[in-house]
């Protein structure tokens, strides 16, 4: 510990080099920490789903409605405590740009289904109330600045037209990997624009008792394989985790990316370490011609190399989770609740450590074995 | 005069350790940045290649993708009756009109099996649109015959699901279809499809109406007016598109974000490459004092000692870029898929590396190589000659 400055001062002498590399470091595990929480972002909002409800959707595939005849037959299904149904709108708000969810609801029942959602009491009467309203995502909100009370023109791709709704509610949601960027309205509003060809696209089931998930699966597809709607029952989690698939090879590219970003700087960090050593030479020897033992060093090189890992880790893992962890980085609302996870900083100072290990070993090695004698004669 | 370049060879040689790992290190970032834009560049190709020139789109108006489009059998026959419509040499006009789903297939055995949403496009074609699209093919097999329950499968997606082989029986929306061939489109989006005769697929799925109508325009040039005739027709509400133009603005969003990626992710790997170089050169520069000291003395301008370093800086990274191409070169033609999301379905391509891209790769190693060696090769230029000749 005592010998501290004299990590420092070996340091500071080449400073444009000391900070060029530290950069370096920083830069790659700030990249490294953003590919990360990419796939734990992913990860979480596969876990977002409760496991008391459950999600029905058409068996041949996502894009096909159900008919509303279904509804009572899910009602007395055992073990079903609660259904609502949704639909989605698809449209453009201004330009195509500028996408968001949009859901059609049926208000009462869909509300109480998703008691996530935070919404103040008045509001939510209000938009229980009259049917062209919208309740909004906090974060949607925000995003477009739009007001309480203020109209919002939809223009509709599925169901053709141009749809106003007025925000009549807010919520928010405790949970960031719920997402606050969903405007939702009522199903009715789309049934009587829409015409009779508008449907439910999905049910959700909420469940007097989670262990029962098998069990309603089982009743719910089995009541309609041989009708012209088969469904598919799944838990919610799993609804969101097959979501999440659809990204496909996202994982792997990012471990790919990122293992290469990690393994490129590794090399600068190395090579810079190793040009170090090399001009210290005469000096490593007069430490040893004063009595530094060959152990210490080692440990003198090691610690350098350990400071400037140490440095760019934080830099680099600090800057990743103060900037994402402002919150405001949800790419359209596909990564909601971005941040960097603790997992991915521990994994980032366990790689900081190894950049330290891998760049100082040869040098201190080097350090170490070198003979004094002919170290003594690089000595000006 | 200029400072030979065997010099600088020389001196890298010298040490070829800190050489070594400064290319690399410029390797791996060039490697990462053609990786990158292949992954990009094979999903556009791909959704390119999949629509001609020479067709038209016809969707609903207001619809923006296939999916939710809905045209009736009355639109159809109206559009197909256009005299823009090309004619073939039956006399039948050349116009397709299709039915166009997507359903949740089951993975083939694999490490993917039993997971997620598998969704594929399904589309329901007449007969007429193996002449309309000319780059399918048949590769296995035959065609459907019509009024029979039969389906062909895209070459692509054919080893990713299960019960796809010729011969196979499949089955969705309830009903039981025959696997009868498998087709080729040339690389495009078409290849991640499973194609059946649309009357079969009207009862089946949505009901009787089709998604779209594609047909071949009679004259190249005449876009623009069968457009205009199409869309004022007080009969029909219709979006008309270029086939070309609609397929490839599909692939925007995700090629625009790829790119965003890649230049983001290349741009922050290829400051710390920079970095790596500037440390290399400038220990260079200070290790070699002396030398730059004596070619001072001789008489060469420390202009040409700037340019000798920077040609130093250059050399190494161009090698590092060299590396970089050899390292990505082996990924193009790799099939991939990811999820058309304009179209909600997994559409497989290849990695495109094409040889504007190892160009470019190389470009960015020089550029690399450049902006690293400047500063420390200007310092060597200007060192104090009898300084440096301690």
């Amino acid at each position: 510990m005592r010998f501290l400055p004299l990590v420092w001062a070996n340091l500071m002498r080449h400073q444009r080099r000391t900070l060029l590399t530290t950069l370096s470091v920083a830069l790659a595990l700030f990249l490294f920490a953003s590919l990360r929480s990419v796939v734990t972002t992913l990860d979480a909002t596969g876990e977002v789903g409760s496991e008391s409800r459950m999600i029905v959707r058409h068996a041949t595939g996502i894009v096909f409605q159900l008919p509303m005849s279904q509804l009572e037959r899910l009602r007395a299904v055992p073990g079903v405590s609660g259904v609502s149904w949704a639909c989605w709108f698809g449209g453009v708000y201004v330009e195509p740009r500028n996408f968001f969810a949009q859901f059609a609801v049926d208000p009462e029942s869909y509300l109480d289904m998703y008691p996530e959602m935070e919404i103040p009491p008045q509001q939510r009467e209000a938009f229980l109330r009259e049917r062209t309203a919208a309740l909004v995502g906090r974060r949607l909100m925000e995003k477009y600045g739009w007001r309480l009370g203020q109209d919002v023109t939809l223009r509709g791709t599925i169901y053709s037209g141009d749809w106003s709704f007025t925000i009549r509610a807010v919520y928010q949601a405790a949970n960031p990997s719920f997402g606050e960027e969903v405007l939702l309205f009522h199903y009715n509003y789309l049934y009587e624009r829409g015409g009779r060809w508008v449907s439910p696209g999905w049910y959700v089931l909420r469940l007097s008792d989670p262990s029962l998930a098998p069990a309603v699966a089982g009743a719910v597809d089995d009541r309609f394989r041989n009708s012209s709607d088969p469904t598919k029952t799944e838990t919610e989690r799993a609804f969101q985790t097959s979501f999440v698939t659809m990204w496909g090879n996202v994982r792997f590219l990012m471990n790919a990316i990122g293992t290469a970003v990690v393994f490129a700087i590794l090399l600068v960090a190395a090579n810079s370490m190793m040009l170090s050593a090399r001009e210290r030479t005469g000096e490593v020897g007069v430490l040893k011609a004063v009595g530094f033992t060959d152990l210490r060093l080692f440990g003198l090189v090691m610690l350098e190399a350990g400071a400037v890992a140490a440095t760019g880790a934080a830099l680099g893992l600090g800057g990743a989770k103060l900037l994402y962890g402002l919150g405001e980085f949800t790419w359209m609302g596909f990564l909601p609740g971005f941040d960097v996870t603790l997992g991915t900083i521990a994994l980032g100072l366990a790689l900081a450590a190894l950049l330290a290990l891998a760049s100082g070993i040869v040098p201190a090695v080097g350090a170490a074995r070198l003979q004094v004698v002919r170290a003594l004669r690089h000595v000006e | 005069m200029k400072i030979p370049i065997a010099y600088n060879v020389r001196s890298l040689l010298r040490r070829p350790v800190s050489t070594a790992m400064t290319a690399l290190g410029v390797a791996l970032v060039v490697a990462v940045f053609i990786a990158m834009l292949a992954l990009a560049g094979g999903f556009r190709a791909a959704l390119v290649r999949t629509g001609s020139p020479e067709n038209m789109l016809v969707l609903r108006g207001g619809a923006d993708t296939e999916l939710t489009s809905g045209i009736g059998r009355e639109t159809a026959r109206i559009i197909s009756s256009f005299p823009h419509v090309a004619t073939g040499p039956d006399g039948r006009a050349l116009a397709s009109p299709e039915v166009f789903v997507v359903v949740n297939l089951r993975r083939a055995a694999g490490p993917k099996a039993g997971v997620g949403i598998n969704n594929v496009v399904v589309r329901g074609v007449s007969p007429q649109a193996f002449v309309v699209r000319r780059n399918v093919r048949i590769v296995e097999g035959r065609r459907f015959k019509a009024g029979a329950a039969e389906i062909i499968v895209g070459k692509a997606i054919a080893p990713r699901f299960a019960n796809t082989a010729v011969g196979d029986t499949l089955r969705f929306a309830s009903r039981d279809w025959l696997v009868v061939g498998h087709f080729g489109a040339d690389g495009s989006a078409f290849e991640s499809e499973i194609w059946g005769e649309n009357e079969q697929f009207m009862p089946v799925f949505r009901g009787d109406f089709f998604q779209s109508v594609t047909f071949r325009l009679d004259s190249l040039a005449g876009f623009e007016t069968a457009k205009a005739a199409l869309e004022s027709d007080p009969r029909i509400r219709v979006d008309a598109h270029r086939e070309s133009d609609f397929y490839a603005n599909q692939s925007v969003m995700l090629m625009q974000i790829l790119r965003f990626l890649a230049v983001m992710i290349t741009g922050i790997m290829g400051v710390g490459a920079v970095f790596g170089a500037v440390n290399t050169m400038s220990a260079a520069v200070a290790y070699r004092a002396s030398e730059i000291g004596v070619l001072l003395t001789l008489g060469f301008r420390p202009r040409s000692v700037l340019a000798s370093f920077l040609a130093e800086s250059v050399v190494i990274a161009l090698v590092g870029g060299v590396l970089g191409c050899l390292l990505a070169l082996p990924i193009n033609g790799i099939v991939t898929s990811t999820t058309n999301w304009e179209a909600f379905s997994e559409v497989a391509f290849a990695f495109r590396v094409s040889p504007a891209l190892l160009a470019a790769g190389l470009l960015f190693a020089v550029v690399m190589g450049a902006v690293g060696g400047f500063f420390p090769a200007r310092r060597a230029a200007r060192l104090p000659v009898v300084q440096a000749l301690r």
